[in-house]
C-alpha cells in the first residue's frame, strides 16, 4: 500500500539546510495497523506529511497503492489525498461552523457527491462512530474524545485506502485515548491500513507494528506482542 | 462556468456567510453605503432638476422677453430718454429678417378689476394672441385657448386661471359661457387653465385684437415673447433682434437701454449647468464611495483569508483542489456585493420614497438603467476585488495551515 525507498527529505535554514529524513525505506502492506514512535524532531511529522501528500520529497521514491508520486501539482495532489487518504489530526482539526456531520460529509463535497447522498453517507459513519445524536452539534459542543470521532467518521468517509493519523490521542486524556484507539483498531479489523504518528509508548503498544525513527533514520521496525498475541490466538 | 448553477457551491457559500453574521455585515456595510449614496443622491439630484422644470413648466426654454423703454442716449437728431414703444409692425420685420426665429408672439397687459355677480377680483388682463399657447403652454382644464378667429373678430371672450375661477365662481360652479366684466365690458369664458409657478396666477387673457380695440392700443404692444428654432442661439437671436429694432427705431446701437429684455434661455442655461455639475458631483462621490466600499470587501476578505488559514487547509487536507479554493473565495466576494448591491438599491429607493411622500422633492426618481449600470460595476468589481484573498487562499500551503502550535 505504502512503499518508501530511500527517502530524503531536507529543509533549507538560512544558508544551511536541515537534513530532516535521512534515506527512510518502509513498506507498509495492505490492512496493516502502523504506529511510528519517535520522539520530537525525530522527522515523523515530516514522514507522515510526505505520505500525506502535503509535502514532497527530495529524493528516493515513494509508491502509494503502487501508483509513482512525482511531479504532483497542488490539483493532483488534493484529488489522490481525497481518494486515498483519511486524515486524522491531533488538534482535531474540524470546522468550527460546521455541525459534526456537515463536518464529516465535507470530504465527500470535494468528491463532487450530490448533497443529498452525501449528507446520508456522513450519518451512516457518525453512527459508525457512535455519535448519530451528535449529529447537528458544532464542534465546541462536543467533548475532546466525541471531537476526534467525528474526524475519524470524516477520515473514513470516502473509504480512504490508508488513514493517516497525527497524534491522534495527543489532546485527549487516558480513557478517551482508549476509546479512539479501540475506535482504530476496529476500523483496522475491518480491513483498513491504519498509519499513527505518536510519541506515546501506550498508543504504540496497541498498534500491531512499531517503527522507530530517531534523527531520521529507522532504529528498529518490529511486530508488537499484541500482534503475536493474536497471531497465536489464531 | 458550471459550478455557478450547482446549488453545492452555494450552500457552501451560504453557510460560511450565515456562520459568520458579524463578519458579514462588517464586510458589506462599506459597498452597501456606496450604492445606497449612489441611489439617494443621484435621486435627490433628479428631484430637484424635476423641481426646476416643474417651474419653468412648459414655457419655451429658449425664449427671449422683450421690451420697450427709454433711450439713454441721443441719436439722430432724438433727445435721449425717449420712450420706445413696440408695434406690430416691428413684430412682421422681426418675423421675417431675423435668422432662427421660431414666433413673435406680442403681449399686451393691464391691471383691471373684473367683477362676477357679487364678487370681484383685481386681475391682470392680457391681450394675447392664439401663439401664446406654443410658447407657453396652458394646461386647459376646461375649454381652450383663444383661437384665430377670436382674434378676427375681436369677440369679447377671455381665458382664466384657475385662481381666478375660485376667486369669481363657487366652487362646481360652471365658468364656460359665463359673461365676467371687465371695466363694465362683459366677457364670455371659453377657457380654464391651470398656470404653471413660473407665471402669476390672477391671470386672465383676451384676444390682442379685442385688448387693442377696448384700450385704444393702436399698433402698441407691452411686450413680445421671441423663442429661437432649437438650433439657433438664443442669445444671438437676442442680440439680432436688438440691433434691428436699434435700426427700426432709430436708437443709438449702442445704446443698452431702450429695451428690456429677459433671456430665459440663457437664465435655464445657468440652472441646467448647475444641475450638470450636481450630477457630476454626485455620480463622482457615488461611484468613489462605491469603489471604496468594494475595496472594503477585498480587503475584509484578505483578512478573513489570514483568519480562515487552517480553515483553508483542512479543507485543501480533505481534497480540496486550489481551484474549489479559489472559487469559494471569489463566490463570496461576489455574492457579498450582490448582497450589499440590493440591500443598498432597495434602502436608497426606500430613502427616495420618503423623500417623495414627505414632498421634499420633486419626484426623486433614479432610472432602471442606471441602477442597473451601477449594479452590474459593484458585481464586477467584486468579482475582480475577490481575486486577490482567492490567489492568497490559494498560495497556503496545507502543511503550513495544518502545524500544531
Amino acid at each position: 500500500m505504502i512503499r518508501i525507498e530511500n527517502l530524503h527529505k531536507s529543509y533549507p535554514i538560512g544558508k544551511d539546510s536541515l537534513h530532516v529524513l535521512k534515506g527512510l525505506n518502509l513498506h507498509i502492506k495492505e490492512g496493516e495497523f502502523v504506529s511510528i514512535m519517535g520522539s520530537s524532531g525525530s522527522g515523523k511529522s515530516t514522514l507522515l506529511n510526505i505520505v500525506g501528500l502535503l509535502d514532497t520529497h527530495d529524493e528516493g521514491k515513494y509508491y502509494l497503492n503502487g501508483q509513482l508520486i512525482e511531479n504532483l501539482n497542488e490539483k493532483k495532489a488534493a484529488v489522490l489525498r481525497n481518494k486515498f487518504l483519511g486524515f486524522v489530526f491531533q488538534s482535531f482539526n474540524l470546522i468550527s461552523y460546521k455541525t459534526a456531520l456537515e463536518n464529516v460529509a465535507l470530504p465527500l463535497y470535494y468528491k463532487g457527491v450530490a448533497r443529498k447522498e452525501r449528507l446520508e453517507i456522513a450519518l451512516e459513519y457518525l453512527d459508525k462512530v457512535g455519535l448519530k445524536e451528535w449529529a447537528n452539534h458544532l464542534p465546541n459542543e462536543l467533548s475532546g474524545g466525541q471531537k476526534q470521532r467525528v474526524a475519524i467518521a470524516r477520515a473514513l468517509v470516502t473509504k480512504p485506502k490508508v488513514v493517516l493519523a497525527d497524534e491522534p490521542t495527543g489532546a485527549l486524556d487516558s480513557t478517551t485515548t482508549d476509546s479512539v484507539m479501540d475506535l482504530l483498531k476496529e476500523i483496522n479489523d475491518e480491513g483498513m491500513t491504519v498509519f499513527v504518528i505518536t510519541h506515546e509508548e501506550e498508543v504504540a503498544a496497541q498498534t500491531n507494528r512499531v517503527v522507530r525513527l530517531k534523527d531520521g533514520v529507522i532504529i528498529s521496525d518490529e511486530l508488537t506482542q499484541v500482534e503475536t498475541k493474536t497471531a497465536k490466538a489464531i | 462556468m458550471k459550478f455557478l448553477f450547482d446549488s453545492d457551491t452555494w450552500q457552501e457559500i451560504y453557510g460560511s456567510i450565515r456562520k459568520n453574521k458579524t463578519r458579514t455585515v462588517i464586510t458589506i456595510f462599506g459597498a452597501f453605503w456606496g450604492i445606497l449614496l449612489l441611489v439617494g443622491l443621484l435621486g435627490a439630484a433628479k428631484g430637484i432638476e424635476n423641481g426646476f422644470n416643474s417651474m419653468f413648466g412648459d414655457f419655451a426654454t429658449n425664449s427671449v422677453f422683450m421690451s420697450g423703454s427709454k433711450t439713454s442716449k441721443p441719436f439722430k437728431g432724438f433727445q435721449e430718454g425717449r420712450q420706445i414703444d413696440l408695434t406690430t409692425r416691428d413684430v412682421e420685420k422681426i418675423r421675417s429678417e431675423v435668422e432662427g426665429v421660431e414666433f413673435v408672439v406680442p403681449r399686451n397687459v393691464t391691471g383691471s378689476q373684473v367683477v362676477y355677480g357679487l364678487k370681484t377680483a383685481n386681475l391682470t388682463v392680457f391681450g394675447d394672441y392664439p401663439l401664446l399657447d406654443k410658447v407657453q403652454k396652458k394646461k386647459l382644464t376646461a375649454g381652450r385657448f383663444i383661437n384665430q378667429q377670436d382674434i378676427n373678430e375681436n369677440k369679447k371672450v377671455c381665458v382664466i386661471s384657475t385662481e381666478v375661477y375660485k376667486q369669481l365662481f363657487d366652487k362646481n360652479e360652471e365658468a364656460l359661457g359665463s359673461y365676467v366684466k371687465i371695466n363694465n365690458i362683459g366677457y364670455m369664458v371659453i377657457g380654464v387653465y391651470k398656470p404653471s409657478r413660473f407665471e402669476g396666477t390672477n391671470n386672465i387673457h383676451i384676444p390682442f385684437s379685442t385688448f387693442k380695440l377696448v384700450y385704444n392700443q393702436g399698433d402698441k404692444f407691452r411686450w413680445m415673447v421671441i423663442t429661437g428654432k432649437p438650433e439657433y442661439d438664443i442669445e444671438q437671436v437676442e442680440s439680432d433682434v436688438k440691433v434691428l429694432l436699434s435700426s427700426l427705431h432709430k436708437i443709438h446701437p449702442d445704446d443698452n437701454r431702450a429695451f428690456r429684455g429677459f433671456n430665459l434661455g440663457k437664465e435655464i442655461a445657468k440652472v441646467t449647468g448647475f444641475l450638470t455639475g450636481m450630477q457630476f458631483l454626485t455620480w463622482f462621490v457615488g461611484i468613489a464611495t462605491l469603489i471604496a466600499g468594494v475595496f472594503a470587501i477585498g480587503n475584509i476578505l484578505l483578512i478573513t483569508v489570514k483568519e480562515r488559514t487552517k480553515e483553508i487547509g483542512i479543507r485543501r487536507a480533505l481534497g480540496a483542489t486550489p481551484r474549489k479554493i479559489r472559487q469559494q473565495i471569489i463566490l463570496e466576494s461576489v455574492f457579498l456585493t450582490l448582497l450589499a448591491g440590493s440591500l443598498g438599491i432597495i434602502a436608497g429607493g426606500l430613502i427616495l420614497m420618503a423623500i417623495d411622500a414627505a414632498d421634499l422633492l420633486t419626484n426623486p426618481t433614479v432610472d432602471i438603467p442606471i441602477v442597473l449600470i451601477a449594479y452590474t460595476v459593484l458585481i464586477v468589481l467584486g468579482t475582480l476585488i475577490g481575486f486577490i484573498p482567492a490567489y492568497m487562499a490559494t498560495i497556503i500551503q496545507p502543511i503550513e495551515a495544518l502545524r500544531e502550535e
